[in-house]
Order: structure tokens, then C-alpha cells, then sequence
């Protein structure tokens, strides 16, 4: 593991910004996380789990209509072939594991998509945790078979009536039970956000992602990728696809955003495109926020990037330029499942569309004939009641 | 006023053999206008200090009855803007009374750290409490607000250890605020957590008045923490009665009817 991080930032941002309540829990879980460096024991069990329960590694499947179409070499990282249907579980696998080390008691997350419930309450009941879930109550209403999925695992989930409903008011609301039952239990984010050690323990539960691709394109091309691709809700796929290759300066890195209606107007979730540096959750970055300081809400059809934030890395990355941030609207994001679906009989996530939907201006910044790496980071089922109602079809 | 004049503050009141009385409300709630009416009946019905809370559309910090004034307050146009121009008014009506604004970074950081600073001193505030900005990232508070003179006032947990607690009197801070339970504003009180020797041992490390807050809420449960500690903090209370009037008269005198009525239990 390679910190990229000096005491939690990542230039100026990052940092430890929560109630002191909970600071002294930040940093236990600060010297456990720093702990578990040199842990064979623990490497061996997270291993095992993956390898065995999740189905890990994933493959990496080159799509030969969709390099066709777009005049690249394009493959697709499978995460949507995870046990669960998505990357969370890397991450929620590592961090239960190191939650029972600490010795708690019980794990609350926040989800937006749900997917990040689902990974958290599967995780919770293959470790024989107590586990409650805050979402906020629009998404409840938007993701109905993500919640049915949650409650048949064993977890509680807590609908949020309060600011926008979605997704940072989930978070909130852990972070209020976090503060109240800090004793025992364990705030398992689930992106690369939130105070340190997050941020970088997120990143490095999903790095697996890309040292795998790593691996893997090397044994089919001999050759590292020209590009890697994936959409940035909070950026945890993302992160965990890009970091391995950080120090290989010839691969680019593209992020793909959500904005919503469109990026000129106010309905959209493209954070690095349109935010400013702010403080939330826990870490500086870059956030959606008006002149006064208030967060404003963030709009996607993708509830999983509906999120007014991004982790402290991207933001880093943005400035430093060593990422680009490039963002999809709905409209875009629907194609780019259709594409998907049509041209390789994949139907991914809404967030992963978004990826998907941003290739073409990939290779069109790249260069034909480029071999570029899509992070297709879910897949679509739990989607299908918004794409069908979106394309004004009624199940 | 200003940070140190905070502090001598608190040591005059400790002259009388008292706990000063810290009343917390949100600006803005339930409109701009009616939170100078609102500190003035404060400061009449015997508040010592006046923690004024900041609007924030996302208080992660707050339990559901501070949560809702946040809401009504942002609707109604409160916010950092609006609650400098609430101080200003109040002390251009004359008043004294210390006043901290109480709040979430965000507001503070987007507007530019600097330039709060100079307008809140222009206004007329006394000292920031933020409350998701623990020690290890005050600095970049402290710095800029102590060249104006405007002092800071750190946390202390339940969780906090001595590590932790000693390093808050590096912040020369006006007064150091013990959470007194580990939750949200406005939880239920079960006395503070560790009681008059956990106030004793912060007192000690930081060498500043401590004040105990959350979940505070009667004339009973102020009298017990004034008995040991320097400050007493009541906020959810207050907010609440300012919530159940009808109107701002009604509101004012509601809630300086409460304040009244703590103050009195206070009395040693
Ligand atoms: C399939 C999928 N992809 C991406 C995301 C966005 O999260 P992140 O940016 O942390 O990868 C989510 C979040 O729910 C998701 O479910």
C-alpha cells in the first residue's frame, strides 16, 4: 500500500473535519487501518473472501462491436459480475473485516443507488453483524427493489426525511447515530469520502480493481492501457481503477460525471466540473455549494452520483491535472446503456452508462487505434423500473 | 468585545458565584427579522452569553428540533450573511452581551476565512464555535481570527482523551465547550457524562472556563451542571419554544419566560 496521502490530505485537501465525538474513533480507526499494512492474517482472510465469495478476479472482457464502433481497443472491467452486482463489495468486505478486528459490535452504513446497502447488509449478515441503513427517502422510493434486497439480508433500513432526501442526507444521518453509539459501532462509507483514513482505505479496498486490469492487460496486449475510464459518483471506482496506475504517467485517467438535466443548468451532480472547494462530510473538495455556503442538491437519474460532493483525490487529480473530469447528462447516460446493451449484451448500471456514454469523446481526445480500459463498475437490473419509465414504457 | 473580553467575562460571573447561563438560538428561525427581537429578549431575561447558530443546510451535528430550525431558517433567508447583520443590529440597539456564532465550517470557508473575520469583528461577534472543525484542523481558524481578536471555542467529548484535551489550551480558547453526552443537540439529558470531575480535569488541562452543553433542558438539569461547571448551555429547549409560538411577540416571550426561569434555577 502507497499512501499517497500526508497526514490525510492529498494537497489541500482532505483533513478531518468532524465533531470531536467522533475524533477519537477517526483516529482508532486511523491506527487499526495503519495497522493492517504488514497483517498477513488479514490480507489472507480479505483474499479468500474475495476470491470465494465475491468471484473475484473479475474478468476483463474486450468488447469487439463497441472497439468497432468507436474506432478503439476498448475493454470492460466486470465489477458488474461481483457477487452483489457491483464494486462496493471490495470495499465493504475489507472494512467489516477490519471492524471486526476492532471489535464492534455493529456496522451502519449510507446508500444512495442502494447498491452500497446491499453490499453492507450482505456483508452484515456473512459476518453475523447488526447492521442499519440510511437512505434518504426519495431514493427509497427510487431504488424499492434495492431496499426489498436490504431487508431480506437482515439489515434495518432507516428512510431520511430531511434536506433533498437523497444521499448526503443519508450520510448525515449516520453520522449522527456514528456520534451516538461510537462505543460499538462502525461507519462503514461507502465511497473514497469522508474523513481520513477513508478516503485511502476505500481507495486501497478498491485498488484491487485496477491491479487486476494491471495484470490482465499486460497478459492480452503486452502493454499497459493508453486510457482508463469510469464514472465518479463519491469516485470509489474510479479511484480504485486509477490508483494502481498512478506512477505510469503514459496512462491517462478519465472521470466521467453525472449533469443531470445538463451542465448549464442547476439540476446536475458534476461536482468537479461546476463545484468549488468546500468542507463536507468530513474532507475539503470540491462541492456543490451556493455563495452563502449551503449545499445545493445534486440531480441525476443515476442515484449512485446523485451526490453534491467527491472524494478529496479526484479533487487532487483535477488540479494537478493528472485526471480528467469529463460529464454525461441523463439523455447521454441512456444511450449509453442502450449502446452497451445492443453492441455487447451487457446491461450495466445508470452510473457505469455514464462511463460508458463519455468513451467516444475518450477516443476521440486519446486517438483512434488507443487501447482504452471502461470500469463497468455495476450492472443494470436494479435500474430498470427508471430506464423503462424513462423511455416512457410501463412495467 | 472579543475573544479575551469573553473569557473576563466568564471570570466575573465566577466573581458573583454563578455559572453563566449560554442560551443557544438559530438565526433566522423563524424569519431574520424576528432573531434581533429574539436576542434581545435573551439578553434582557438574564443570558450571559448568546450562542447564535449559523443555518446550515446540512447540520450533521444536530439532533431533528435544530435540524427543522435550520430549515425554516434557510427558507426564511437566513445564513451567514444574515446572521452578521442580525449582530450588527443588536448591537447597534445597544447591547452588549457576548455573542458566538455557532455553526459548520462551510459557510465560513467559502466565504474566505479572512474575510469573515473582518466582518464578524465589524459586527460585532465575540467568538466562533464550528463544529466540525476539531483541534487538529483549528489552526487554520485560529490563526486569522486571533489577529482580529476574535477567540475561538474548541469542543471537548465524552471520547476526547488527556492527549486531546491538553492540546486545546493551546488555542487561548474564551471558553472551552464540554459536550455532555456523546450524540446530537437536543438528546435526552441524563446528567453530563463524568459529571463535576470530567469538568474538573478539563478545567485543569485547558486552563479555560468550561461550559457544558446538549441536551440541557430545565431549570433542574441547569442547576445541577451550574453547581460544577462555568457555563451552563441551553439550546434545543429554547428553539423548541420559539417553534410552538405563534408569532414572534409570543416567540420572544416564550422563550425569555425559559430563559428567565433557568437563570433563576442557577442561582447558587
Ligand atoms: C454501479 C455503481 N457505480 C458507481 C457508483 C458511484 O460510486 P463511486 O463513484 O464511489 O464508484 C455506484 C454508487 O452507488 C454504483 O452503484
Amino acid at each position: 500500500m502507497s499512501p499517497a496521502t500526508q497526514n490525510g490530505r492529498f494537497g489541500i485537501f482532505g483533513g478531518q473535519y468532524v465533531a470531536e465525538t467522533l475524533m477519537p474513533a477517526v483516529e482508532e480507526l486511523r491506527c487499526a487501518w495503519e495497522k493492517l499494512d504488514g497483517d498477513e492474517e488479514f490480507h489472507r482472510d480479505l483474499n479468500a473472501l474475495l476470491d470465494e465469495y465475491v468471484g473475484r478476479p473479475s474478468r476483463l472482457t474486450l468488447a469487439s462491436r463497441l472497439s468497432e464502433a468507436l474506432g478503439a481497443k476498448i475493454y470492460l472491467k466486470r465489477e458488474d459480475l461481483n457477487h452483489t452486482g457491483a464494486h462496493k463489495i471490495n470495499n465493504c468486505l475489507g472494512q467489516a473485516l477490519l471492524a471486526k478486528r476492532m471489535g464492534k459490535k455493529r456496522l451502519i452504513a449510507e446508500t444512495g443507488a442502494g447498491q452500497h446497502g446491499v453490499a453492507t447488509a450482505t456483508v452484515a449478515a456473512l459476518l453475523q453483524m447488526p447492521c442499519r441503513i440510511y437512505m434518504g427517502a426519495e431514493d427509497v422510493q427510487r431504488q424499492a427493489l434495492n431496499v426489498f434486497r436490504m431487508k431480506l439480508l437482515g439489515a434495518e433500513v432507516e428512510p431520511v426525511y430531511a434536506g433533498s432526501n437523497t444521499l448526503k442526507d443519508a450520510m448525515n444521518e449516520a453520522l449522527r447515530d456514528w456520534v451516538t453509539n461510537v462505543e460499538d459501532t462502525y461507519y462503514l462509507i461507502g465511497s473514497v469520502a469522508g474523513p481520513h483514513p477513508y478516503p485511502e482505505m476505500v481507495r486501497e479496498f478498491q485498488a484491487v480493481i485496477g491491479k487486476e486490469t494491471r495484470e490482465q492487460i499486460l497478459e492480452k496486449e503486452g502493454r499497459l492501457p493508453d486510457a482508463l475510464v469510469a464514472c465518479v459518483g463519491g469516485g470509489s471506482n474510479a479511484a480504485g481503477m486509477f490508483a494502481p496506475f498512478e506512477a505510469d504517467s503514459d496512462v491517462r485517467f478519465f472521470g466521467v460525471e453525472a449533469s443531470g438535466d445538463g451542465i448549464d443548468t442547476d439540476r446536475h451532480a458534476a461536482t468537479l466540473t461546476k463545484g468549488r472547494v468546500g468542507v463536507l462530510h468530513g474532507s475539503k473538495s470540491y462541492l456543490l455549494c451556493s455563495d452563502e455556503g449551503q449545499i445545493t442538491e445534486a440531480h441525476s437519474i443515476s442515484a449512485g452520483l446523485d451526490y453534491p460532493g467527491v472524494g478529496p483525490e479526484h479533487s487532487y487529480w483535477k488540479d494537478s491535472g493528472r485526471a480528467t473530469y469529463l460529464h454525461r447528462c441523463d439523455a447521454e447516460a441512456l444511450d449509453g446503456l442502450e449502446m452497451l446493451a445492443r453492441h455487447e449484451g451487457i446491461i450495466c448500471a445508470l452510473e457505469t452508462a455514464h462511463a460508458v456514454a463519455g468513451l467516444a469523446e475518450v477516443v476521440d481526445v486519446i486517438g483512434a487505434g488507443a487501447i482504452v480500459v471502461l470500469c463497468l463498475s455495476g450492472r443494470g437490473d436494479k435500474d430498470m423500473m427508471t430506464v423503462a419509465s424513462a423511455r416512457g414504457v410501463e412495467l | 468585545m472579543s475573544g479575551a473580553s469573553l473569557r473576563q467575562r466568564f471570570h466575573d460571573i465566577a466573581l458573583e458565584g454563578r455559572a453563566a447561563l449560554i442560551v443557544y438560538l438559530t438565526q433566522g428561525d423563524p424569519a431574520p427579522e424576528a432573531s434581533v427581537d429574539l436576542l434581545v429578549s435573551m439578553a434582557e431575561s438574564g443570558a450571559d452569553v448568546i450562542e447564535l447558530g449559523v443555518p446550515f443546510s446540512d447540520p450533521s451535528a444536530d439532533g431533528v428540533v435544530i435540524q427543522q430550525a435550520m430549515q425554516r431558517a434557510l427558507d426564511a433567508g437566513g445564513g451567514l450573511s444574515s446572521a452578521l447583520a442580525t449582530v450588527r443590529n443588536f448591537r447597534d440597539r445597544g447591547f452588549t452581551t457576548p455573542i458566538v456564532l455557532f455553526g459548520y465550517y462551510n459557510p465560513i470557508f467559502v466565504r474566505g476565512v479572512e474575510r469573515f473575520a473582518a466582518e464578524a469583528v465589524e459586527a460585532g461577534v465575540d467568538a466562533l464555535l464550528t463544529v466540525d472543525v476539531p483541534i487538529d484542523e483549528l489552526t487554520e481558524l485560529y490563526e486569522p481570527l486571533s489577529k482580529v481578536g476574535i477567540g475561538v471555542v474548541p469542543l471537548v467529548a465524552p471520547t476526547s482523551t488527556p492527549e486531546r484535551i491538553a492540546k486545546v489550551a493551546s488555542f487561548d480558547p474564551a471558553f472551552v465547550y464540554y459536550v455532555s453526552m456523546t450524540g446530537v443537540t437536543g438528546s435526552a439529558f441524563k446528567g453530563a457524562s463524568g459529571g463535576a470531575e470530567r469538568v474538573r480535569v478539563i478545567q485543569e488541562a485547558t486552563g479555560a472556563p468550561v461550559a457544558v452543553g446538549f441536551g440541557i433542558k430545565t431549570g433542574k438539569d441547569a442547576s445541577e451542571v451550574a453547581s460544577y461547571a462555568d457555563g451552563v448551555v441551553v439550546g434545543s429547549a429554547l428553539v423548541r419554544r420559539i417553534a410552538a409560538a405563534e408569532g414572534v411577540e409570543q416567540a420572544c416571550l416564550s422563550a425569555g419566560e425559559l430563559g428567565a426561569e433557568l437563570r433563576a434555577a442557577m442561582k447558587r
